[in-house]
């Protein structure tokens, strides 16, 4: 467009604009200045340099537990997740009965929030522990194969629904021509229908990467970290380190710092790879 | 091949049926035992209730009495409408302003927004709920100023890549007519939004209801929402009542199932719209 005179501009954007300053903007600047200091309070704070990055990850070893657990959880869960989806997706696009009821089941859980999802499979997992003599908080083994569980069970819906989308938009003729040359089942999922929807593999990639990544409610309502902070991921330690302990403020934001840009590679990483596909098509 | 086709479907079917058992049977365990006395639900629950453990609704009562859960439901809801019609109504317009006057503040704007989309929320919760004291936002009314801060990034990334789309005729012949910028906005450009603005309130009212450490730092020590509310139940390990706790499940869940079965095809729309733009 268009000249918008100045004062419709700034009535458009402003309050926006404020409320993003408040909430946002300067919150983060002023994070990554305090992860430089020493701080209680907001106003009394004392420069350290990068002391609180090094205590971050020398001082104990919580934080490089909890990175190493949640590389190990994302990665568990990116193929366990997109596996079951996936495989939902072709069951969902095969012409069984009863396709909108099933699809409608799959996808409920994604809109439970974190908390209640934490609690209802608290109840469920220590039920089948409870077999064993033991329960969830006896070691961080059994939380990380319940945080798996819970978010296989949370987010294969959401995937499948991305999947089922990008095979029906494969081109009916291209199957039947395939099926006509004598394909088989297994060989037409191989050459066409998984090139066909490499977007979408993408997309949900990245999502159940950074999903897992940012992942707290479920890891604070399933185990809180126990036992001890052993089932920690990135977003409970920092928490954790925040307001567990009085005087490690400054190494919960240095912290926060690094899982910030740990995120930002992998969001960056992605919008990198969609956009080179897009180029080439 | 049609009795092939046959006994494929039928296995398909048989696998889908399981699954969907799979996926239903954690809540229904759940509600399950929302109606077993408190002592016998972490001891057995997949045992059906008998007419020993049966306590009726009385897990609801002690529930709502611990957690004050009827507030804790007028919070959520007041908190996730208001918030989320103050982020559809601003940051749509917002979108669609530093869309169409391209200049150097309307990209600045555009990626500052989208940057904030990134960065995961424990980077700024200590100095967001700091400022938030500060500027007396914590209450109910102030954290909306919260959400459209925080929320503007993907709300705004939506409308604008939706602006984009919009052939600009309709709003040159509109100016013609000698309308003002806010006339064109509000009787023009909003109605064509429509679809994209329901993705955009359905993206935020899940995440706003859901949303449990942001309220839980700003106003959790007054107001409590949903999940709040959920989580206070917890207290110290082994002390709490799995009864009232296994009930507030149960409630908490109930809204959303509602809220699911009555615009199921725009959710399911709307959040893979979400999910392949952002």
């Amino acid at each position: 467009m268009h000249n918008m005179p100045k004062k419709y501009y700034a009535l458009f954007t402003l309050p926006t604009i404020i409320a993003f300053a408040i909430a946002f903007l300067i919150p983060f600047l002023f994070g990554i200045y305090l992860s430089f200091t020493n701080f209680r309070t907001v106003t009394d704070t004392t420069w350290v340099g990068f002391s609180n990055y090094i205590r971050a990850f020398t001082g104990d070893n919580n934080f490089v537990h909890a990175l190493w657990f949640t590389v190990r959880f994302a990665i568990v869960s990116l193929i366990l997740i997109n596996l079951v989806a996936f495989t939902l997706a072709l069951l969902l696009t095969g012409g069984v009965k009863g396709t909108n009821f099933f699809r409608t089941i799959f996808f409920m859980p994604n809109l439970i929030g974190g908390i209640v999802l934490g609690y209802i499979w608290q109840l469920i997992i220590n039920g089948i522990l409870l077999n064993f003599g033991v329960d969830l908080t006896y070691s961080a083994t059994y939380g990380f194969w319940g945080l798996v569980v819970l978010m296989n069970w949370q987010q294969a819906g959401y995937m499948m629904v991305i999947y089922i989308a990008a095979i029906q938009s494969i081109p009916t003729e291209m199957v039947e021509a395939a099926k006509i040359d004598g394909a088989n089942g297994w060989q037409i999922i191989r050459n066409i229908t998984i090139p066909m929807v490499m977007p979408a593999i993408t997309i949900c990639t990245f999502l159940t990467l950074t999903n897992s990544f940012k992942l707290f409610d479920q890891n604070l309502a399933l185990t809180a970290g126990a036992p001890a902070r052993e089932s920690a991921m990135l977003a409970l330690d920092i928490y954790t380190t925040f307001y567990g302990r009085v005087g490690y403020e400054g190494v919960g934001q240095a912290k926060a710092v690094v899982f910030s840009i740990i995120v930002a590679i992998i969001v960056i990483l992605q919008m990198r790879l969609t956009r080179t596909r897009e180029v080439e098509r | 091949m049609n009795t092939k086709n046959k006994i494929q479907n039928t296995i398909s079917f048989a696998a889908l049926f399981l699954l969907a058992a799979y996926t239903l049977a954690p809540i229904l365990i759940v509600f399950m035992n929302s109606f077993k006395g408190r002592f016998f639900i972490s001891d057995a629950p997949f045992e059906l209730p008998t007419s020993e453990t049966f306590v009726g609704i009385k897990n609801y009562f002690s529930g709502i009495e611990k957690t004050g859960f009827i507030k804790a439901f007028g919070y959520s809801l007041f908190i996730t409408v208001f918030s989320v019609a103050t982020v559809v109504f601003f940051t749509s317009m917002t979108a669609w302003a530093i869309t169409r006057v391209k200049s150097k503040l309307s990209s600045f704007i555009y990626y500052m927004l989208v940057f904030s989309m990134i960065i995961p929320f424990q980077m700024v919760m200590f100095t967001m709920s700091k400022m938030a004291n500060i500027l007396h936002l914590d209450n109910p009314l102030g954290i909306i100023v919260l959400y459209l801060g925080f929320g503007a990034g993907l709300s705004v990334f939506i409308f604008s890549g939706f602006v984009k789309s919009i052939p600009l005729e309709i709003e040159e012949a509109a100016m013609m007519d000698g309308c003002n910028p806010l006339q064109l906005y509000f009787l023009v450009v909003f109605p064509v939004l429509q679809p994209v603005t329901v993705t955009v309130a359905i993206l935020n009212t899940m995440w706003i209801w859901n949303d449990y450490l942001l309220p839980y730092l700003v106003i959790g020590n007054n107001y409590k929402t949903i999940p709040i509310a959920v989580q206070y139940l917890q207290g110290g390990y082994g002390s709490r009542d799995m009864g009232a706790m296994m009930a507030c499940l149960v409630m908490a869940i109930i809204p959303i199932i509602i809220f699911y079965f009555t615009s199921q095809k725009s959710i399911i729309k709307g959040v893979t719209a979400g999910a392949v733009k952002g």
